[in-house]
């Protein structure tokens, strides 16, 4: 028996609110923050991801109360990202209870704030998001949200990241994101061979079938999903039973 | 008069760990501490940490805590967490660096190279996620808790002790290692309890109520 592959149930976060949107747009309201994280441990997620997507300086105070109050309540491994510019930022989520952060954006504009915050806090609390686009004949980073393209290339750029010291890479394919059509598994697979560090599949989970994938076929250490949890489609528990009758190592 | 104390020297997030302190031990003072004084007069103390080693060393050694934290280590209910683990044993690999050399042994780094499951698939490191700890013997801070529960790892260095005697659990990646050890009046663990759910506030509660003797 071994270590299991983490299901993590994604909450994107804007205005005290966890919203879901198609390719980064058009948001819907599912419920409050901390409501939600209790529902999602009780079920048994493995870990939570909160995204601040706005990410306004407004929002910023409005986050680390959510992440506050759920990490009073919930013992399990809390990832939180959206709007992290400076090692400051890093302290001040890691000390409003989160276990991890994420970087985006930031890492893109000063790739050394991932070092500078990996050697502060350690590489285990570091987080790299990688957001991918296919253009042409290969993946490409954007930027804000999705808005920007950068010109670089994805997989060079995972490689970069966890030389600097990142710990995990939640490699998101834009393409996919809130299209139900399953984890882009190229991407992923290509990423996961060319790093040593865990990667989280995230962007495009529709159905079970399409969790198993991520892991089966795109060789992802956890699977991240948003929609297909938060309007009760199916349970944590139920996608972990299906995972293991698929002969993946869960945690029930 | 202090309950626990939780030795703060600068490394992580020590947030999570006295949350869950104060969750199972709702009449208790828990104090998250750098000061000397705090972890001498405390009934019982959990030494937690995250990030380099070498680091960890330093920011104790700056803090003066060096010899508070090796007295409540040799004298009342002590709780090491991940690096408050392998801080216990004599040198790590991570940096060159001495511990405070309370346990004879080394610790050593998962080698990334040529680590597969049995599917053949690559195992990544840090090792991180939730994995089975077998208990290899009876303690009252295993009670209530199935031998081959899950609990939440997040890290790249495991210890070695010399003794075999000390080994309290271990798990498996993709080789056995040790993640637990215990010795009178010590219990240390390279998971992280706080963030394991039932099982690991489980864990947390037996502290809170052990007298110290295995």
């Amino acid at each position: 028996m071994a270590l299991a592959k983490r299901i993590i149930p994604c909450l994107d976060v804007t205005a005290g609110r966890v919203v879901k949107g198609i390719n980064f747009l058009e948001l819907r309201d599912a419920g409050d923050p901390v409501e939600i994280a209790r529902r999602y441990d009780e079920q048994g997620a493995d870990e939570l991801t909160f995204l601040d997507i706005t990410a306004s300086s407004d929002n910023r105070g409005l986050i680390l109360n959510i992440i506050e109050q759920v990490a009073s309540q919930v013992f399990i491994p809390l990832t939180v990202g959206g709007g992290v510019r400076e090692v400051e930022d890093v302290r001040r989520l890691l000390n409003a209870g989160a276990d991890k952060v994420s970087i985006n954006t930031s890492a893109v504009l000063n790739p050394q704030l991932v070092a500078d915050a990996s050697g502060h806090f350690g590489s285990q609390c570091i987080v790299v998001a990688i957001d991918a686009k296919q253009v042409g004949d290969h993946w490409e980073v954007f930027t804000h949200g999705g808005r920007n393209a950068t010109g670089i290339d994805a997989i060079e750029w995972a490689k970069k990241m966890v030389a600097l010291g990142a710990g995990e890479l939640l490699v998101t394919s834009m393409d996919r994101d809130g299209t139900k059509v399953g984890f882009n598994l190229a991407l992923n697979r290509a990423i996961s061979d060319a790093v040593d560090v865990p990667i989280i599949a995230s962007g495009g989970a529709g159905n079970l079938v399409h969790l198993v994938e991520g892991v089966q076929e795109g060789g992802a250490d956890a699977v991240l999903a948003a929609s297909i949890f938060h309007y009760g489609e199916y349970t944590v528990r139920q996608a972990k039973e299906y995972m293991r009758e698929c002969g993946i190592e869960v945690r029930l | 008069m202090i309950d626990i104390a939780v030795v703060d020297y600068g490394m992580g997030n020590l947030r999570s760990v006295s949350k869950a302190l104060e969750h199972v031990a709702t009449d208790k003072k828990v104090v998250v501490t750098s000061n000397p004084q705090d972890i001498a007069e405390a009934e019982r103390v959990v030494f937690p940490g995250q990030g380099a080693m070498p680091d960890c060393v330093r920011e104790l050694d700056s803090r003066g805590l060096r010899e508070a934290v090796i007295a409540a280590a040799a004298s009342k209910p002590f709780l090491g967490i991940c690096i408050g683990l392998q801080l216990l044993f004599d040198h790590s690999e991570e940096g060159n660096a001495d511990g405070l050399g309370i346990f004879a042994g080394q610790v050593k780094r998962f080698s990334a190279v040529d680590m597969h499951d049995v599917q053949g698939h690559k195992l990544k490191v840090p090792h991180m996620g939730w994995n089975e700890v077998y208990q290899s013997q009876s303690h009252p801070l295993w009670a209530g808790i199935e031998n081959g529960e899950r609990f939440y790892y997040v890290h790249s260095y495991y210890v070695a002790p010399q003794e075999t005697a000390l080994v309290a659990g271990y798990s498996e990646y993709p080789k056995r290692f040790t993640s637990v050890v215990a010795k009178d009046n010590i219990f240390a663990v390279q998971f992280h309890p706080e963030k394991s759910q039932h099982a690991g506030l489980k864990l947390l509660s037996n502290f809170v109520q052990w007298n110290g003797h295995s």
